[in-house]
């Protein structure tokens, strides 16, 4: 029962393969036997968001999905969507902001940022709230997130603007 | 014409700036350092098991068959750790009369808590060591648990302890003047009966270690998320009979603390013991359910006071017994009676206030330990406080904000001491609160206040004044034999290149302790800031110091870091001048270049200045060493602590059907002194505020009548989230501490100290007009519907 | 916490799954995993076998049959939320959507898995109830239909049977006269509720000729509130009659969990206050009315 299945999946853009017992959770796959360490465990029940990964293109909580669900999945971490540059105004927001302060959440943060501007690209301080109803913070009280995730979104409408 | 420069505008003006931090751009990349992220070679993964009862016997252990489990290394009961760690005990000295026996890494005879861990399993995963856990056979006896403080205080109650008489900690009353007196001519006297709701911290990071200890030197590492690891480094160096300079703990990355992470835990001795016994490293992390269990816990208080007042609303007397339940011990080094005793020492602290009578009881508990987190005593204090102020404003029908202004301590009464004996240097309370009735236009919301109530719309308005301990002298510890520093070292090097490191023994967590002491460094040495790098946090490369409690970091930290700065300027200016036959007081520094004072010509930069020193010292004047390294230690004299002040408001709308409150809107006009980064200083009162709104509605643990917890989980123990929490607007007044150069005072407890208390006093202000009031927090729906008799 | 180890399988078909459910003797089928893999991490389950249903083609898809939806059990929160189809047929359902925990859970958590599981906090096995969807099971062999009135047995018990797939739901399409009303109490956005109503009433001009009032979180399962109804049947929902609902609620709901935190009887007291408003929102909000 405590055999190990292997499984293979597409990791920041890059094949993965790891050797797991089927409880494995996809974020501890993640964390301890790829050693892609952004993403964090903060309760093991998704009530907490830290564990947010890209899962096929949509948010989803590493520490419910098993690692072995996650076979022929593509995953995106923070390190990958950091290096590609998806978060890059994100980051620049959230760092001249100050929306973040011990880090822990922050990966979680910018998972769920990173969705709901895609899904929404000016939302309002009320609907960014909403989107972040499932990311717990106990450092920021959560007032500079909003702002730095509500700035992005202007930028990025004002990139887009005709001149 | 040009203006003159202001002070911040001048080259590496740095204080008083707000500039994001730069260590938080690999936290943002996910490049964060924290202990699970480690991981080390051999090393082994710590689980335990625990007690089930809130208080049982220990009558056997049977760990054969978990022994045989796949992957296990090793497993330890009680008498076996016992042998390799100083039991120890929570008490201090100054507590006159202290009371709390001795603990261990693992449960001897007797199980004191729902958690308390009985059995040390080591295996090659976490999971095989909880599978081999959940297999070990523990036979207990289970006792009657003490549950409620009524109930360990009665007559007929169980004594918890062997050899106690009661079960009581700890014990106290002050005096001052002459109370009965001042209550027996008073016009109206005011009280108050208020229950505050048992806290766990949750940190979104649980405790964690990994203890490394390697036998051929008996030497010791430990990472460790820790606020504090200088504390550590001699607890596990005493405790384990190791060498202090072969114990090493080093605090990288740590995912929030507020406190939490200060104290001593059976799993961290544990930890570091099983190491010890197999000569390899050992990782421990609190998962979530053992966090709830076993994290410190905190305000759990039912305070009953009252207020004697004059017809024209002159504060004249105030009384206090203020009742805490604690764990089954109190913790270590820090004890369990700091809160209490905060509580009964700031009640009525901002008011000027002669007769004083205060009574504490700390009470033992079938429970988990509690001990120092964000604001201690604070938060009770000033809810208490300023509910009794709120209630006697309405009694005479004098305006909340009027009551206070007319009982604050005045500018021409500093320096002051306040009944209980604190002593305030200079406070700015009605500054704050002219502020405050500026920033919130009090009068406008007073008016759609009433406005709305006609429509059936229930808001209120609550404020909450506050006084602050912050820089704390050894009055808080050190005399009570705690091994707890309040000074700190900084080492300050420049590099050959010319670039400055900082070694320096305040720690961060996220409140931007090294962001603020790279820019005293950089802007009193005259370098850009981007060109210093600050350390912390590793008892091997910093000196030794009192790290992160009670704000101390930018008072404390942040002056020593100052007179560090200053050292090594005039080192630089020395070498600069005797190698260009200058005075060094014809030199300054800007930018990292070596100039004339007046005139600012460029000399010759930092960095060649370096080159010469580390790599031409042939080419140096005769009698110059080129000292580039300085070393700096700095105590706080004067104050005992340097008290900060400010006020807050709250704007609440309660559904008088529901019960359920909405928090509109937030205000803090806050006076820290000095501020080094008001970027910073802003979050922090925004963190620390939310925590306080958590506390007006929703956290409390809740247990049954056998000791059991019952909402030991992020889905049951309710911890603000965003939507439920409002924008905060700020303001700031600064009163410099003249106790140093710096004049910075903390911060990172204000937002926490006051923000129930202003909730509290605006739903009673709402629930006034239904003739309705509530006593205790959280102010839960089921509790607002009980107030209003609906329920 | 670490669940204890299991064994792990991929169904490609319902007979694939139904068949290695029967030869474990103990597996649990494995969906969203939202509600079950915390069960597993908290070791208040251990099964040895998780059967993954999630690649099985024909549990997904969302499409109009005649006068009914059918949404097929793999679909997501997300999804249903998102979904033009399901916000004009289905208004209900799209109201009660954005209730559900929070996005990342939405994008993950099923249909099928809510109504299966029947937590009788959430939304959706309500909404079933007030819509009276038709619930399709599969045992590998045989396909049958089970009303939502018949489906919802006790607490955590519906009338699936071991081994038995929840496959697909089968929802009638909102027709014209109908309105919806949705509403909870929530502690915090995407907390179970303390209370929630879903409502779904035929109109015959003012006159509210049929109404389906589904409670939760106020029982053991979703709850139809029959008494509230019959006083408002029939009525044009005025203030009198609603008073006249609120206080049937009573006998409707007769065994209200209450927790540490809220009692019982505050339950049933905010379950009068969801009522009243909900139901005058059905009168007087031109928005409880689709297009």
């Amino acid at each position: 029962m405590s055999s190990r299945l292997r499984v293979e999946m597409i990791v920041n853009g890059e094949p993965a393969e790891a050797f797991v017992e089927p409880r494995t959770s996809l974020a501890d796959c993640l964390r301890h036997h790829l050693r892609l360490t952004g993403t964090h465990v903060g309760c093991e029940m998704g009530a907490c968001g830290a564990c947010l990964v890209m899962q096929d293109d949509v948010v989803s909580h590493a520490c419910l999905t098993l690692a072995v669900q996650a076979g022929g999945s593509r995953i995106e971490t923070v390190e990958g969507l950091s290096e590609r540059g998806a978060l890059a105004d994100l980051q620049a927001a959230f760092h001249e902001r100050n929306a973040l302060q011990c880090g822990f959440c922050t990966s979680g943060m910018l998972m769920t940022a990173h969705e709901l501007l895609r899904r929404e690209p000016l939302p309002s301080r009320e609907r960014i709230r909403d989107a972040l109803s499932g990311n717990y913070c106990r450092c920021t009280g959560y007032e500079a997130i909003v702002d730095a995730i509500e700035t992005t979104a202007r930028r990025r409408a004002s990139a887009q603007a005709p001149a | 014409m040009n203006a003159p420069l202001s002070p911040l505008d001048r080259p590496n003006s740095y204080i008083g700036k707000a500039l994001p931090r730069p260590n938080a751009k690999r936290l943002l990349a996910g490049r964060g350092r924290y202990v699970d992220d480690i991981q080390l070679p051999r090393m082994l993964h710590l689980a335990f098991a625990r007690s089930p009862y809130a208080h049982a016997r220990i009558v056997g252990v049977d760990a054969e068959a978990a022994a045989h489990m796949p992957g296990v290394r090793r497993i330890a009961v009680g008498a076996e750790l016992a042998k390799l760690c100083a039991p120890w005990v929570g008490t201090l000295l100054h507590f006159k009369g202290m009371k709390s026996p001795p603990q261990y890494p693992l449960a001897l005879q007797r199980v004191f808590w729902v958690g308390h861990p009985v059995v040390a399993v080591l295996a090659d995963t976490r999971a095989q060591a909880e599978d081999a856990a959940e297999a070990v056979r523990i036979d207990f006896e289970p006792l009657a648990p003490l549950c409620g403080m009524d109930e360990a205080r009665a007559g007929d109650a169980q004594i918890l302890h062997d050899g106690f008489t009661d079960n009581l900690a700890f014990r106290t009353t002050l005096e001052n003047g002459a109370v009965e007196t001042a209550f027996a001519a008073a016009a109206e006297v005011v009280e108050v009966d208020l229950v505050f709701g048992r806290h766990t911290p949750a940190t979104l990071e649980p405790r964690s270690l990994i203890a490394d200890f390697e036998p051929g030197e008996r030497a010791l590492t430990v990472h460790h998320a820790t606020q504090t690891p200088y504390q550590f480094q001699d607890v596990y160096a005493r405790h384990f009979g190791l060498d202090e300079s072969r114990v090493r703990v080093i605090a990288g990355d740590i995912g929030g603390s507020f406190g939490m992470k200060l104290h001593v835990y059976p799993e961290d001795m544990a930890t570091v013991a099983m190491s010890l016994l197999t000569g390899r490293p050992v990782k421990y992390i609190a998962d979530r359910g053992e966090s709830f269990l076993n994290d410190i816990h905190l305000r759990d208080h039912r305070v009953r006071a009252a207020l004697a007042v004059s017809r024209e609303g002159a504060f004249l007397g105030m009384k206090v017994v203020d009742d805490t339940a604690i764990g089954a011990f109190s913790a270590y080094p820090r004890t369990s009676a700091v809160e209490g005793n905060q509580v009964v020492r700031l009640m009525g602290a901002p008011y000027r206030l002669t007769h004083y009578r205060g009574e504490l009881n700390v009470i033992f508990q079938s429970k988990t330990q509690t001990s120092q987190y964000r604001g201690v005593g604070h938060p009770i204090a000033c809810a208490a406080t300023e509910r009794l102020v709120d209630l006697a404003a309405a009694r005479l029908g004098i305006d909340p904000l009027e009551i206070r202004r007319r009982n604050y301590v005045t500018q021409d009464m500093y320096p002051h001491t306040t009944a209980t004996g604190y002593r305030f240097e200079r406070l700015s309370l009605e500054a704050c609160l002219d502020k405050l009735h500026r920033l919130m236009d009090y009068p406008a919301l007073r008016a759609e206040q009433g406005a709305l109530r006609a429509r059936g719309v229930h808001r209120g308005i609550g404020i909450a004044t506050y006084v602050e301990i912050t820089n704390p002298s050894p009055a808080f510890y050190g005399v009570g034999g705690a091994h707890i520093s309040a000074q700190d070292g900084c080492v300050l090097k420049v590099t050959p290149s010319g670039e400055i490191q900082c070694a320096i023994s305040v720690t961060e967590q996220g409140q931007g302790t090294e962001t603020i002491i790279g820019q005293i460094v950089a802007d009193r040495l005259g370098v850009e800031r981007e060109r210093v790098r600050v350390l912390t946090g590793d008892t091997e490369t910093t000196p030794h110091g009192g790290a992160t409690w009670a704000c101390r970091g930018a008072g404390i930290g942040g002056e020593t870091a100052l007179q560090a700065a200053r050292k090594l300027r005039d080192n630089i200016l020395g070498i600069a001048g005797a190698i260009l036959q200058l005075e060094a007081a014809e030199l300054d520094i800007e930018n990292g270049e070596i100039v004339d004072r007046i005139g600012r010509a460029r000399r010759l930069s930092l960095g060649e200045l370096a080159a010469l020193v580390y790599f031409r010292s042939d080419t140096l004047p005769p009698g110059v060493q080129g000292e580039l390294t300085v070393a700096q230690h700095f105590a706080p004299k004067g104050f005992p602590f340097a008290f900060t002040n400010g006020v807050h408001a709250s704007l609440v709308e309660v559904d008088v059907e529901t019960g359920f409150i909405k928090l509109l809107k937030h205000w803090v006009v806050e006076d820290c002194g000095r501020i080094i980064n008001p970027l910073l200083v802003d979050e922090q009162i925004r963190g620390g505020v939310v925590q306080g709104l958590g506390a007006a509605l929703f956290e409390e643990c809740l247990y049954d009548d056998q000791g059991q917890l019952l909402n030991g989980s992020l889905a049951d123990y309710l911890v603000p989230m965003a939507c439920e929490t409002p924008d905060i607007v700020i303001g700031h007044v600064e009163t410099p501490t003249r106790d140093t150069e710096l004049g910075a005072k903390g911060c990172g407890e204000a937002g926490t100290s006051a923000a129930s208390g202003a909730v509290l006093n605006a739903v009673n202000d709402a629930l006034a007009a239904k003739g309705a009031s509530i006593s205790q927090i959280p102010m839960t729906p089921e509790r607002v519907l009980r107030a209003l008799g609906v329920v | 916490m670490k669940p204890s180890p299991f064994a792990y399988a991929r169904a490609a078909s319902v007979a694939e799954a139904v068949a290695a459910f029967r030869a474990s003797g103990d597996a649990r089928y494995l969906a969203g995993g939202q509600s079950l893999i915390p069960a597993l991490n908290l070791r208040l389950q251990a099964p040895e076998l998780l059967i993954d249903i999630t690649h099985i083609a024909a549990l997904r898809g969302i499409e109009l049959r005649g006068d009914a939806l059918r949404i097929g059990a793999l679909t997501r929160h997300s999804e249903i939320l998102a979904s033009p189809l399901v916000a004009e047929a289905a208004p209900l359902l799209a109201a009660a959507a954005p209730w559900v925990a929070h996005p990342a859970i939405r994008n993950k958590g099923t249909l099928g898995g809510s109504l299966s599981l029947a937590d009788p906090a959430s939304e959706f096995p309500a909404v079933a109830l007030a819509l009276n969807a038709r619930i399709e099971l599969d045992d590998g062999e045989r396909l049958r239909a089970v009303a939502a009135d018949d489906f919802f047995r006790d607490l955590y018990e519906t009338a699936a049977e071991p081994g038995e797939i929840l496959t697909a739901v089968h929802v009638p399409a909102a027709r014209p006269g109908q309105r919806f009303a949705f509403d909870e109490l929530a502690r915090r956005r995407g907390d179970f509720a303390l209370a929630g109503i879903a409502i779904a009433g035929d109109f015959e001009g003012e006159i509210a000729a049929r109404l389906r009032i589904a409670m939760f979180s106020v029982g053991p399962t979703p709850m139809r509130a029959r008494g509230a109804e019959a006083a408002l049947t029939g009525t044009r929902l005025a203030d009198a009659d609603i008073a006249r609902a609120q206080a049937a609620l009573g006998e409707d709901l007769p065994d209200i969990p209450g927790d540490a935190q809220t009692g019982a009887a505050a339950r049933l007291h905010l379950a009068r206050v969801l009522l009243k408003r909900q139901v005058a929102r059905l009168r007087d909000a031109p928005e409880a009315r689709p297009a």
